[in-house]
């Protein structure tokens, strides 16, 4: 299925090939950088990960140093460490309650702004584009005040999920909409005559063949509340607590456990990898099309 | 270090709900848009409308009550003086706001802010095009490459920034060990604790975090440049460098003028990074408008003064995105407005 914002990655890079090039110069170059770029991208992550393998011993004798001899104590420690799923779980928990609400409810609302000829359709498709510029810390005080005094959801997954699905909304909108556009208006068609009414149409045509857009905005939903700081640090305490949180904690109170930190840290990345491996060209997809408009 | 925060803890004041605005707007009634077979009673054009406000208003309301009321409160809230106890009675005008503007540690805010996001347009923007244009082109393990660049975009905030406080670690830390071994030295009270270096230092972790987003979407931008357009270039005998800069960098125009808007926005609104290599200090020397923002509503409690300080935040926005639209966007047609 294919849309304006599905640009599929996959395929082979368009440009022009440079036959018989392997040898130039040029291509020395631009080996020389590619290695260059990642030595600098990967560079502190890895240091992170072979840290976690090391001792603190080590760490202070070297700081540049491999680890010899590889300890496992550390990764076991956190493995071990209760609270490290705990704030996965939590984490997990606030993601999926936050994907599911804004696909739901930004399909949904990006359905008549897509297919519907109505009065005001513009208007309330710029109100979630104008959306797009306000960041959740603009309004992070009053946001905090709301939700632990007057709905008295502080300290729960859904008081966190409810405001990022709100904010994660506009995004959502602006990339569904011109989705949905693009399906062919002889479906529509096809449909009424046969006499079924546009809310069957939305559930049994529209939801089924708008699967690649929803994964895609549910993956970036998924990764921003994965990420979120801000407002789980205002919100979360204790047992609740999710894994930004916990790394943050966690490097704060072991601070002369440069070892453990870097373990720790190294095991939180690990979710948010995963997925991007498996998603990436989901999340390329819909950032390429959240910058086409 | 007089403004640094010791805890990030946020010890919920306690409160008699003093409920400014913000209760009363639960979603309406919903309409019985599960009534299929009542075609015949109500008029199409009742029925057309009662299903755009079945789809539209679960979105509606969610973005009104999370969104539009929170800002509303906050500039509610920059009118009065208030600790976050009782009801907003101390009624102070624009003292808020004069207190804000006049305020050191805001107006330096502001500045770190506009200087975050100059830097960030200047350094991304000619690297990660670079980077883009080398990299376009058919070459052993691309795709690989491709994944790399984008990692450090996908790790949280947090965790990056928990990374390169170890990286940065006055003596013991890697960076300084590196230089060691040529001889060089890092700054004293290292490299994000010394009131001089801290904010450039924490451009570079920004660059570092954020290039990989530029790289991608240029990339992804130079794949919709049509083949025969190089073709044709080259049969006229245009040179590498000729191609990408009157063919190439001026097609993927769209594509920069929209990554320097969000990049723009991200910039205004820094937070997470800052709040985990140096909390805005030292000496406030790396406050943005969002961590004095925070720092005011929740670690003291300056309820009047996080208001006005968040219009401000939002006014400047609102402005530099406009300004944004009218002098650079305006080149690009409008797809949302134009299309059907």
């Amino acid at each position: 299925m294919s849309a304006p914002t599905m640009n599929d990655l996959s395929l082979p890079p368009t440009t022009p090939e440079r036959r018989g090039g392997t040898f130039r110069p040029t291509n020395v170059l631009v080996y020389g950088v590619a290695l260059v770029v990642v030595a600098i991208t990967l560079g502190p992550v890895v240091y992170g990960v072979l840290g976690g393998f090391r001792t603190n011993a080590q760490l202070a004798e070297s700081p540049a140093g491999l680890p010899g001899p590889w300890v496992l104590d550390n990764y076991t420690g956190v493995l071990t460490n209760p609270a490290f799923w705990q704030y996965t779980w939590n984490s997990t928990g606030v993601s999926l309650i936050t994907t599911a609400v804004v696909v739901i409810f930004g399909v949904m609302a990006a359905y008549p702004l897509a297919r519907y000829e109505f009065k005001g359709r513009e208007g309330l498709f710029m109100v979630f584009v104008v959306g797009l510029l306000f960041p959740a810390t603009v309004a992070i005080v009053p946001l905090f005040i709301l939700i632990t005094q007057n709905l008295q959801l502080g300290n729960t997954w859904i008081g966190v999920a409810l405001p990022q699905a709100a904010f994660a909304l506009p995004m959502t909108v602006v990339i569904l909409r011109p989705f949905l556009m693009a399906l062919p208006k002889e479906l529509e068609e096809a449909a009424m005559l046969d006499g079924t009414s546009r809310i069957g149409f939305f559930w049994r045509i529209l939801i089924p063949l708008s699967g690649p857009g929803m994964v895609t905005v549910g993956v970036l939903a998924f990764v921003q509340s994965w990420n979120s700081y801000l407002l789980p640090l205002l919100l979360l305490q204790g047992e609740m607590k999710t894994l930004p949180l916990g790394v943050a904690d966690f490097s704060s109170e072991h601070a002369s456990d440069t070892a453990g930190v870097f373990a720790f840290t190294s095991l939180a990345m690990i979710p948010a990898l995963v997925f991007f491996l498996a998603m990436q060209k989901r999340i390329v997809n819909g950032l390429q099309g959240a910058v086409k408009g | 270090m007089a403004d640094d925060v010791t805890t990030p803890d946020v010890a919920a004041s306690p409160a008699t709900s003093p409920a400014p605005d913000a209760a009363g707007r639960t979603p309406r009634v919903r309409p019985a848009a599960s009534a299929r077979g009542g075609r015949r009673g109500v008029s199409s054009q009742l029925r057309k409308r009662l299903e755009i406000f079945f789809f539209v208003a679960p979105a509606c309301a969610l973005f009104g009550l999370f969104v539009i009321v929170p800002i509303a409160t906050a500039v509610q809230m920059s009118l009065y003086k208030w600790k976050g106890i009782g009801p907003l009675v101390d009624f102070v005008g624009l003292r808020n706001y004069v207190s804000v503007l006049t305020n050191e540690v805001f107006t330096d805010a502001v500045v770190h802010n506009l200087i975050i996001v100059g830097l960030s347009i200047l350094i991304q923007l000619p690297l990660g095009l670079g980077i883009a244009l080398l990299l376009n082109r058919k070459m052993w393990g691309q795709s690989a490459l491709r994944t790399i660049i984008f990692v450090p975009y996908v790790l949280a905030e947090v965790v990056a920034g928990v990374i390169w406080v170890q990286l940065l670690q006055p003596q013991y830390g890697v960076i300084d060990a590196l230089l060691g071994a040529v001889g060089l030295e890092g700054p004293e009270q290292g490299w994000l604790g010394d009131p001089d270096l801290a904010l450039w230092t924490l451009m570079v972790v920004l660059t570092w975090k954020y290039l990989g987003l530029a790289v991608i979407l240029f990339l992804a931008g130079l794949q919709s440049v049509p083949e025969e357009l190089y073709e044709a270039a080259q049969l006229d005998g245009a040179g590498w460098w000729q191609v990408q800069r009157k063919i190439t960098i001026p097609l993927l125009g769209p594509t920069l003028r929209t990554w320097g808007f969000l990049s723009m926005i991200g910039s205004l609104q820094l937070f997470d990074m800052v709040w985990i290599l140096t909390r805005g200090g030292p000496a406030n020397a790396t406050t943005t408008m969002a961590t004095f923002l925070v720092n005011e509503g929740t670690q003291r409690n300056n309820f009047g003064i996080a208001g006005a300080a968040s219009v401000v935040l939002f006014v400047i926005a609102l402005f530099m995105a406009v300004l944004y639209q009218q002098l650079i966007l305006r080149r690009d047609t409008r797809p949302e407005t134009g299309r059907k």
